[in-house]
């Protein structure tokens, strides 16, 4: 569930006393705080282990080729029917078994990576832009565009996302991931819009924007030259750590029956087959949704680390 | 803080037709007539359809059924089933004490377990303890919950059948435990990991060092000066997690066979029961609009520094 | 014996509990709270709650028929090979297939006390056929003369009561119908048919809450979602009286759950084992297994108005059905909850025969060579349309994979997220390619399954499958003046189906339950229902 970040204490509501003074990097020193947060970050095992299972996902997401000859469409019922693992046939086509359609699990899980990686990086943009927009309209203009994108935030913000994206899916006749993103992110900006807010209201009485401003620079430049980079950390903060959440809404909404379908390959929708042979083959159910949990698990953790990198004080 | 109150409650009142308006939308935007459904798929008269369809004002323009649906909304009258031909109130009745007894106890074990664990980890932060439950926080955060459901599923029915796999009496906190765990479980992550964190950062803190000088007893620092000061992120959060665990409730009761909102919501879902969604997704959001506005409240409470004008 | 029920709802039933394990929850114990299988000598069964209030006209899905069967007896029933049983009736016969006339059993009673005479029938169908009472089944009674005029398709009706319908004195009856049905008797067996009290008309709605039948279990209690409980009704006169004294009809959601009640004891029958405990039923539950084949079928059938399958060779079909190994399918991913189709119709209707054909076999190389013969598929690929709710999606998936791997045309599942997402587009003519087809028998006659589905005119034929020959031979079968000259009639049809291949046939369905130990006598009938009255408990 994206909107359930460890991050929303700091963004949530305007009167939130710590918010204020955490939302806020220190503009002062904007170049030495990328690169401060790098040299962090290169020392970080969390941060070299996620990345390193991250390269493997994205390399699977675009060269499935690369790790096994096997299909995962390709079914031999009569063969191999709910075949178990053999676990010592290394990237072998039976090395995780086979499905109860006879297919090759490790095929499936290899190909399965690329329905994760594009809806988890696919929403995540989308919504990070979106967002980012809104938030910086609200916060920058205030007045009357502030209240009403505010209370447009809370609307979205209101609705249950789970139900939300069961119902907005359901009207679609064709599910394919491009579907899937357009549907989460539609539910899931509003998280990123509030970040975005408060930091901007933050940046812009620093001195800085005020001399901008001063100076008659345009409104575009001074959002665009002046406030974005210096209210991007957050928001950056938030958005790795909410990717981790979107890949397991695309997996619970496949497993769900409304997100991705056959024949695309999606490790929720390989979680729900897998369920019926929870008693006689599990794992069938429990490699998929290992690696579901695995794929999510290496984004928190990147999250994390960026987080700890661009937010010093929270260390 | 009266006149606080008044304008958020004055707030409210447009988001919430708006979150319901939205719904109502996309419960109408959905393909599949809920009469015709009906009839399965054997040969019926569409005579009949159409008939039944103008009797529930299904064939009137969106915003007028809109209009009507708010309208008896207001006088406590949530619509009847098109199936079943019952009140929606009544199918509300029915599971809603469900999920509040399953939300009220993931709650809990929510609120003690986590705070107690963030609690125990903040104090030494860095050390192995710390470390540990670090991990284990991640380890559950990135299992989405039907993973959770089915390995405990697995694990406690089917090789230690130490459970049923599955809920058979909805009422029964005994057989409840299991789905509570699995659903508090994400956001007892969370709470754990707030907790720390903001004990780890307050332990820092200028007040800490005063209260130390002082030599106020440890007792009283920490119970007083350090929770009170790291407990507010988490009140936020829990505040508005109770929507979500009540949605969320939508996965684990599928898992567990809980009549509860989430089984009912996804029937009516299905079935096209466009009264029954729009009723149940609105208290939802009422439960939710109430609680974010009584989390904010509480913030004056536990930091004095806070007062609403 | 209870009637005939039109069933092609099971599938949706079965269906609705098992995406109800993907995310359901209404099952649990009765509101008591009492274990065990409630009152002593009742019988306790897996039924979930009637989506419609109890109204015979009203019902057409599983868990209702369900109910209504308990409640209500028509004029007639089937034994397990699908002959007549008369129940309410003393008779029903004619003379030329188009005048009908029922002598009813003396001293029957509704579990009121009122007396059920040829009013109490004549009133309900004349209440159940018109148009202002919007019910489900209304079409049932179209055969009726005078129909037209209490449903037009349009506007008000003009009679409020159908001319067809003549009392002759309290237990004698006529029914004058439109055309010739040689087949009508059979249609009587359906639910629909059954006979209404007085006090119906009093409050149809309250009624359909706690509805007063003339069946073999009066009405008790219905607390919503949880349980509906009926008890034996003394005064009952007919050949299927209770030889239990009750009967609970729980509802749960999840067939795992009610399976796991069956195997500790507190449940006595379930329906239907559920995929997961499917593999292991058998050792579970020893003699109270049951297994057994009923009439129902599963069916691919084309839109022959799509792009794909407009004007499509026969052939190709033929091909497309010889590239599906059914054996193998039916034994792995649907866990010989099917039994592979050797015809159109099951075997436990009348008229059902072994064709002459190897359609049905798997052989790749012949099916490859017929697609190659009759054109191919347009575009070398084509989709199957399925609900994703309903446990289609593995089977669907198999059959492609099989048609796939055995003559390289491309097939994939076209998913509809739910079952009025799914009907909806076949009504629209909007399927893209094929769509999974089911139909369980209303009438245990091969003609249900026939004309129902192929005629050009028929409802049911979403397909859209016209042809000019077909109509002819089945227009001749109506002629005929006895119900075996139309059997052997549709039989011709059926040969000639094979030729223009309206749909492919896949399985015939079986029914894959238990009860524990506590019932015994626990029968199935020719549409998969198990016979509650027969139960008896130890």
């Amino acid at each position: 569930m994206p909107e359930k970040t460890a991050e929303k204490h700091v963004t949530d509501k305007a009167p939130a006393p710590g918010a204020v003074a955490e939302a806020g990097p220190a503009p002062a020193k904007a170049r030495s705080l990328w690169s401060d947060a790098w040299h962090d970050l290169r020392r970080n095992p969390m941060f070299l282990v996620s990345s390193a299972l991250i390269a493997l996902l994205l390399v699977m997401t675009f060269a499935p080729g690369l790790f096994t000859s096997a299909s995962p469409r390709d079914a031999d019922l009569a063969e191999h029917y709910l075949q178990p693992p053999n676990w010592g046939h290394f990237f072998a086509p039976d090395w995780l078994g086979y499905d109860g359609q006879g297919r090759s699990i490790y095929a499936r899980i290899v190909y399965g990576a690329r329905a994760s990686i594009l809806v988890g990086v696919g929403v995540t943009v989308l919504v990070t832009i979106l967002g980012t927009f809104i938030g910086m309209i609200a916060g920058y203009f205030g007045g009357w565009i502030d209240s009403l994108l505010s209370r447009l935030t809370d609307v979205f913000f209101g609705i249950p996302f789970l139900l939300g994206a069961l119902v907005v899916l359901t009207t679609f006749e064709n599910r394919t991931v491009w579907v899937v993103i357009l549907a989460l992110a539609f539910l899931g900006w509003t998280q990123i819009a509030r970040v975005a807010r408060g930091a901007v209201i933050t940046v812009k009485q620093a001195d800085y924007v005020v001399a901008a401003k001063a100076l008659g620079a345009s409104t575009g430049r001074i959002l665009m030259k002046h406030i974005l980079p210096n209210a991007l950390a957050p928001i950056i903060v938030v958005a790795t750590i909410a990717l981790g959440g979107y890949i397991a809404a695309e997996a619970t909404l496949s497993f769900l029956g409304v997100g991705l379908a056959e024949p695309a390959v999606s490790w929720g929708l390989d979680v729900s087959t897998g369920r019926e042979q929870l008693r006689n083959a599990p794992f069938t159910l429990i490699i998929p949704s290992v690696m579901v949990s695995i794929t999510v698990l290496s984004f928190l953790m990147f999250g994390d680390a960026v987080r700890n990198a661009l937010d010093p004080k929270l260390r | 803080m009266g006149r606080y109150v008044a304008r958020r409650l004055l707030q409210m009142i447009p988001v919430f037709i708006g979150s319901t308006l939205l719904i109502f939308l996309m419960m109408y935007a959905l393909p599949g007539d809920p009469v015709r459904a009906l009839m399965g798929d054997q040969a019926f008269d569409p005579a009949v359809v159409a008939n039944i369809r103008k009797d529930l004002g299904l064939d009137q323009p969106i915003l007028q059924q809109y209009a009507n649906y708010l309208g008896g909304l207001f006088q406590g009258d949530f619509g009847t089933e098109i199936g079943s031909q019952r009140p929606v109130a009544d199918i509300i009745a029915d599971a809603f004490p469900v999920t509040i007894r399953l939300t009220l106890f993931a709650f809990a074990f929510t609120v003690f377990v986590g705070v107690g664990l963030g609690i125990v980890a903040g104090l030494r932060p860095d050390t192995l303890q710390d470390r540990g439950l670090l991990t284990l926080t991640l380890v559950l955060i990135s299992m989405p919950s039907f993973v959770l459901g089915f390995l405990m599923q697995y694990l406690f029915a089917f090789q230690w059948q130490l459970t049923t796999p599955t809920v058979r009496d909805s009422m029964n906190f005994g057989e409840l435990m299991l789905p509570a765990i699995v659903l508090g479980s994400l956001s007892l992550a969370y709470v754990a990991r707030l907790t720390r964190t903001s004990m780890a950062e307050n332990l820092r803190a200028d007040y800490m060092r005063t209260a130390v000088a002082k030599g106020l007893p440890k007792r009283r620092i920490v119970g007083v000066h350090l929770m009170r000061n790291s407990l507010i992120p988490v009140v936020t959060f829990l505040g508005t997690d109770i929507g979500n665990l009540m949605t969320g409730a939508i996965v684990t009761e599928g898992i567990f066979n809980v009549k509860g909102v989430g089984n009912a919501i996804y029937e009516a879902l299905i079935r096209r029961e466009g009264a029954t969604v729009v009723g149940i997704a609105s208290l939802i959001v009422l439960v939710y609009l109430a609680t974010s506005l009584l989390v904010d409240l509480l913030y004056a409470v536990l930091d004095p520094r806070i007062r609403y004008a | 014996m209870r009637g005939a029920k039109s069933a092609k709802w099971v599938a949706g039933a079965i269906t609705v509990a098992l995406a109800a394990t993907a995310c359901g929850g209404s099952g649990g114990e009765d509101s008591e709270g009492n274990k065990g299988s409630g009152p002593a000598g009742y019988v306790s069964i897996d039924v979930g709650e009637p989506q419609r209030p109890l109204i015979p006209a009203d019902t057409n899905e599983s868990n209702g028929s369900y109910v209504i069967q308990s409640l209500f007896t028509q004029l007639l029933d089937f034994d397990a090979k699908g002959e007549i049983v008369y129940t309410n009736a003393e008779s029903v016969e004619t003379q030329d297939s188009k005048t009908w006339t029922v002598k009813l059993k003396s001293g029957w009673k509704f579990h009121n006390g009122e007396a059920v005479t040829a009013k109490s029938y004549v009133d309900a169908w004349n209440w159940y056929a018109n148009i202002k009472n919007n019910q489900q089944n209304s079409f049932w009674f179209a055969d009726i003369k005078g129909y037209d005029d209490v449903h037009p398709e349009k506007g008000d009706p003009k009679a409020e009561t159908m001319s067809g319908l003549k009392v002759v004195d309290d237990t004698t009856f006529t029914i004058e119908l439109k055309d010739r049905v040689p087949y009508f008797n059979y249609k009587l067996g359906y639910a629909t048919w059954a006979p209404l009290p007085k006090v119906f008309y009093d409050d149809p709605k309250a009624f359909g809450q706690k509805p007063i039948g003339n069946g073999p279990y009066e009405f008790q209690k219905w607390d919503h979602k949880k349980l509906i409980q009926v008890k034996a009704f003394k005064d009952y006169q007919g050949p299927n009286k209770a030889e239990n004294k009750g009967i609970q009809f729980k509802n749960y959601s999840t067939l795992e759950a009610a399976y796991k009640d069956v195997v500790s004891g507190n449940l006595d029958i379930i329906r239907q084992v559920g995929p997961t405990d499917l593999p292991k039923y058998k050792q579970d539950l020893g003699d109270g297994a049951i297994e057994q084949p009923y009439a129902a079928i599963q069916t691919l059938v084309p839109a022959f108005y799509s792009k794909t399958f407009k004007d499509i060779d026969p052939k190709v079909l033929q091909g497309l059905s010889m590239a599906i190994d059914r054996d193998t399918i039916t034994k792995t991913v649907l866990n010989n909850t099917r039994t592979p189709a050797t015809s159109f119709t099951p075997p436990q209707v009348k008229g059902n025969q072994t064709l002459d054909t190897d359609i049905f076999t798997y052989d790749p190389a012949k099916a490859k060579e017929l697609i190659k013969e009759g054109g191919g598929v347009p575009g070398n690929k084509f989709t199957i349309q399925y609900n994703t709710d309903g446990g289609h999606k593995e089977w669907v998936t198999a059959v492609c994979e099989s048609i796939r791997k055995a003559t390289g045309v491309d097939c994939v599942g076209d998913p509809k997220p739910d079952f009025a997402t799914d009907l909806e587009a076949r009504d629209n003519d909007e399927v893209k390619g094929m769509y999974r087809g089911g139909w369980v028998a209303d009438y245990p006659v091969n003609v249900n399954f026939i004309k129902e589905l192929y005629h050009t005119k028929a409802e049911s034929n979403n397909g859209r499958f016209s042809d000019k020959e077909i109509d002819d031979l089945m227009a001749e079968g109506d002629k005929a003046s006895s119900l075996d000259e139309a059997v052997k009639a549709y039989q011709e049809v059926e040969k000639k189906l094979v030729e223009k291949m309206p749909a492919i046939p896949l399985w015939y369905y079986r029914i894959n339950g238990g009860h524990g130990e506590g019932v015994d006598n626990v029968n199935v009938d020719f549409h998969g229902d198990i016979e509650l009255p027969q139960v008896t408990v130890k």
